[in-house]
């Protein structure tokens, strides 16, 4: 009995998850794996058509005779770059109407044109041309003629399913694009993004924490930025920051704190003299990170939080007969109590902030030195249409991000299921 | 007497008044007020008098009489010391002052005599100015975006730092901006597509999400443990090294530029943190109730429909309102897809106004005021629901 049950219970349990896994692994794990396939090719966007025949039909009248027709079909294969066997092609004429002369490649049979033009090279084209004229030798409607499209088929190889791989993909990426460079960028923009958004979200839980006139309000607009619409908060931060006429340029310009417009987002470093030192800062990209911060500040808040308003209340009662103030109150109660929070949303957050696309793309776009794996990804698969190329990025992101996970589920994995 | 302690508070405070008084000046600016000079060291000495004025008095008198003689007389004198202003100006620096006054109600000498009182005192005022500093940077950029876009493209240009809005023009020159982002670049029919993808999507992903929750927090079967880590881990995959693949399959599958194709890629990426959410909650029911479905003859579909879904209705609220957000907000796939401007949403929409250089700046911050109004209206008003969403999809984003 018990059995039969368990059975029952495990096919529920199967029908349930099934539609839920297969889309899933259809959007999600399916795509992991072709890029694996699609990075050993030598694929740009436009390969990924599949190249077709294509025929444009056009039907010209024949001085002098109004029984009949000519009709010329502009025909071309619409890969510049893929060839197509065996092509077939067929259009249907109009009753009584029938073609004179006809090409060797063809065959009329039940009102039908039928031709096999055999292979076409990539760019393939041709006017191919047939007279009709009417049985009856009344006068040919052409209208009529030209309202039948022609059907046409061949067979094709598509590129992404055959099996010629290479290596210059990852070749590229290793060696002809200033990979380091790429990694330090992104490395540089993850860590002071993670950072800098952790401790402001110390900062900002600790003041929640407290009891104020207006705390809720305030609550509610500190998860502002991450809840807006990224495009629109990035274009509005695109216009606050603009040396021409931006709002924050014109401020500072105006109360004399600067002299000439700083273009935050376009210039790549910021030369500052400390001490006779030239220290070189990457301004762009420093820009880049404040809006990271900015935006995901929010969700660190949250957390530590959810976590500050855990801690016993006694052990700050205890603190206060000690006579400890609120500095030391937060470096001996506090900060020990969220360390592991802490390390967890460090950890998540470097994941995060390690893939973030949208922000910089739309900021600078990837230009002024704020190039990261992602942007490139990006520019590689379809500014520079190589898809390929913007593959083998993608597996390089998927490589270092399993590390990330394993060192992640080794340091803190258990601990992350205790919260 | 412990100087140490006057001289911090002393300090502290009116640092403290001298910033918020600078960055009333500042968002005077931006309403057209033409100042220059922050006058930051007349300020100082400024706050740092009246502080010195307000500790002596201490509780000799009326409290409301003490504050209002003190800001008011500070507000003459300050007025008096720097440029012109008109009334409203002023009238926000005696307000200002009035609260200033106000916090330092309990600061007298004999307060300032305790133990330890003075890093209690940097701490306040440290917390006061971490809450206009917060508010600030939080609200300002919104501001912005809400102002420029009743602002015009020759106004912008003359003054980029006047965005005081104009109310003696009639309602129709004030509004132009949204009339003409509705009429000439169509957001009427954004605005729908999108609603559509998101609604969809949560619909979607509840259809799918809620049985396989439901067979992950209560049934036993082979693969169990194995399932529910890998739903955390393929949540951790980015949309990023998704997007060629996905790309070139719908490309030739002809799912391209339509609006299903991006339902399905929303729903698929939402599934993960929508089922390990759920699954939280469906395990917190107690199971009791279920079995009691069970013996009255309610098989496994009937105990969701009737048992599970009613009992979990807020958890069904959180998912649904984050699923909402993360689709009416997401930008990467909306770009990659869809090149037909009949099929943008709102995001791609706005993305497309920017490729032309011309397009004024007001019309896109009206178009970004569009985009972002209803998401965060939505916030506001189930504000409860959508924090918990959040925290539990939050290690995303």
């Amino acid at each position: 009995m018990s059995s039969t049950l368990s059975k029952i219970e495990k096919r529920t349990a199967y029908t349930l998850l099934l539609p839920a896994v297969c889309l899933v692994f259809a959007i999600i794990l399916f795509p992991i794996f072709a890029n694996v396939w699609i990075s050993f090719k030598e694929v740009g966007l436009k390969d990924i058509r599949i190249p077709e025949p294509r025929a444009k039909k056009i039907v010209k009248n024949i001085q002098d005779s109004n029984s009949e027709l000519k009709i010329i079909y502009k025909l071309r294969n619409s890969s510049l770059i893929q060839d197509i066997r065996e092509v077939r092609f067929s259009d249907k004429l109009p009753k009584n109407i029938e073609p004179v002369n006809l090409d060797k490649r063809c065959e009329f049979k039940s009102q039908k044109v039928k031709c096999f033009f055999g292979d076409w090279e990539a760019g393939y084209r041709e006017n191919f041309e047939i007279f009709v004229k009417d049985v009856n030798n009344n006068a040919i409607n052409s209208k009529y003629v030209k309202s039948n499209k022609p059907d046409l088929n061949g067979k094709s190889n598509n590129i992404l399913l055959t099996t010629d791989f290479t290596l210059k993909n990852f070749k590229n990426v290793f060696i002809n694009n200033n990979f380091f460079e790429l990694l330090m960028t992104t490395f540089y923009f993850t860590f002071f993004g993670t950072l800098g958004a952790i401790l402001l979200g110390i900062f900002a839980a600790q003041l929640v924490n407290q009891k104020f006139y207006g705390r809720t309000f305030m609550r509610s607009i500190l998860l502002f930025p991450y809840v807006g619409p990224v495009v629109a908060l990035a274009y509005t931060w695109t216009l606050l920051l603009d040396p021409n006429s931006g709002t924050i340029n014109s401020l500072l310009v105006n109360y004399g704190v600067i002299e000439k417009p700083i273009n935050l987002l376009g210039q790549k470093y910021l030369i500052i003299n400390i001490l006779g030192f030239e220290l070189k800062l990457r301004l762009a990209l420093t820009t880049v990170i404040f809006f990271e911060i900015w935006r995901y500040f929010p969700l660190a808040f949250l957390f530590i939080l959810a976590r500050l308003q855990a801690i016993p209340r006694d052990l700050y009662e205890a603190a206060d007969v000690d006579g400890a103030g609120p500095f030391r109150k937060f470096f001996y109660i506090t900060l020990p109590q969220i360390t592991s929070i802490l390390s967890i949303l460090f950890m998540i957050r470097f994941i995060w902030n390690f893939n973030k696309f949208e922000d910089i793309f739309l900021l600078t776009g990837g230009a002024s030195g704020t190039l990261t794996l992602p942007i490139s990804v990006y520019q590689q698969g379809f500014a520079i249409s190589n898809i390929g190329m913007g593959s083998a990025v993608s597996i390089v992101i998927v490589l270092l991000l399993i590390t990330f996970m394993i060192i992640y589920f080794k340091l803190i994995g258990k601990k992350a299921n205790e919260i | 007497m412990k100087f140490k302690s006057l001289i911090i508070t002393l300090l502290a405070s009116s640092i403290f008044l001298t910033i918020i008084i600078c960055i009333w000046k500042i968002l005077a600016t931006l309403q057209g007020l033409s100042f220059s000079n922050l006058n930051f060291n007349l300020n100082l000495l400024l706050s740092l008098g009246l502080v010195i004025t307000c500790v002596l008095i201490g509780k000799k008198f009326n409290h409301y009489l003490k504050i209002f003689i003190l800001s008011l007389s500070f507000t003459i004198l300050y007025t008096f010391l720097n440029e012109n202003s008109p009334m409203w100006f002023s009238v926000g620096i005696f307000l200002l002052i009035l609260f200033f006054t106000n916090k330092l109600k309990k600061y007298d000498l004999k307060y300032l005599n305790q133990d330890f009182i003075s890093e209690k005192i940097v701490f306040e005022f440290l917390s006061l100015f971490a809450i206009v500093f917060f508010a600030l940077v939080i609200l300002f950029p919104f501001y912005i975006m809400f102002v420029t876009s009743f602002k015009t493209q020759t106004a912008l240009l003359i003054n980029p730092i006047d965005l005081s809005i104009d109310f003696s023009k009639n309602i129709f020159e004030i509004f132009k901006s949204y009339f003409v982002i509705f009429k000439t670049y169509d957001f009427g029919r954004y605005i729908l597509t999108s609603s559509y993808v998101s609604v969809g999507t949560v619909l979607i992903t509840l259809f799918f999400s809620i049985p396989a929750a439901y067979a992950v927090a209560r049934l036993n079967f082979f693969g169990k443990t194995f399932l529910s880590t890998s739903i955390l881990i393929i949540y951790m995959f980015p949309a990023i090294v998704l997007v060629i693949p996905l790309y070139t399959v719908f490309s030739q599958l002809g799912l391209r530029n339509s609006v299903e194709g991006l339902l399905i890629v929303y729903t698929a990426t939402t599934l993960p943190v929508a089922i390990y959410m759920l699954q939280g909650y469906f395990k917190s029911i107690p199971k009791e109730i279920e079995e009691a479905g069970l013996i009255d003859g309610q098989n496994w579909f009937g105990i969701i429909i009737k048992i599970i879904i009613p009992l979990s209705l807020p958890a069904i609220a959180s998912v649904s309102l984050y699923v909402f957000m993360i689709a009416w907000n997401e930008f990467l796939f909306s770009l990659m897809f869809l090149d037909n401007p009949k099929t943008f949403t709102l995001s791609r929409a706005i993305n497309h106004l920017t490729g032309d250089a011309e397009t004024p700046r007001q019309y896109l911050m009206a178009g970004s005021v569009v985009v972002t109004l209803p998401i965060l209206l939505i916030f506001i008003y189930f504000e409860k629901y959508l924090v918990s969403g959040l925290t539990a999809g939050g290690v995303k984003g």
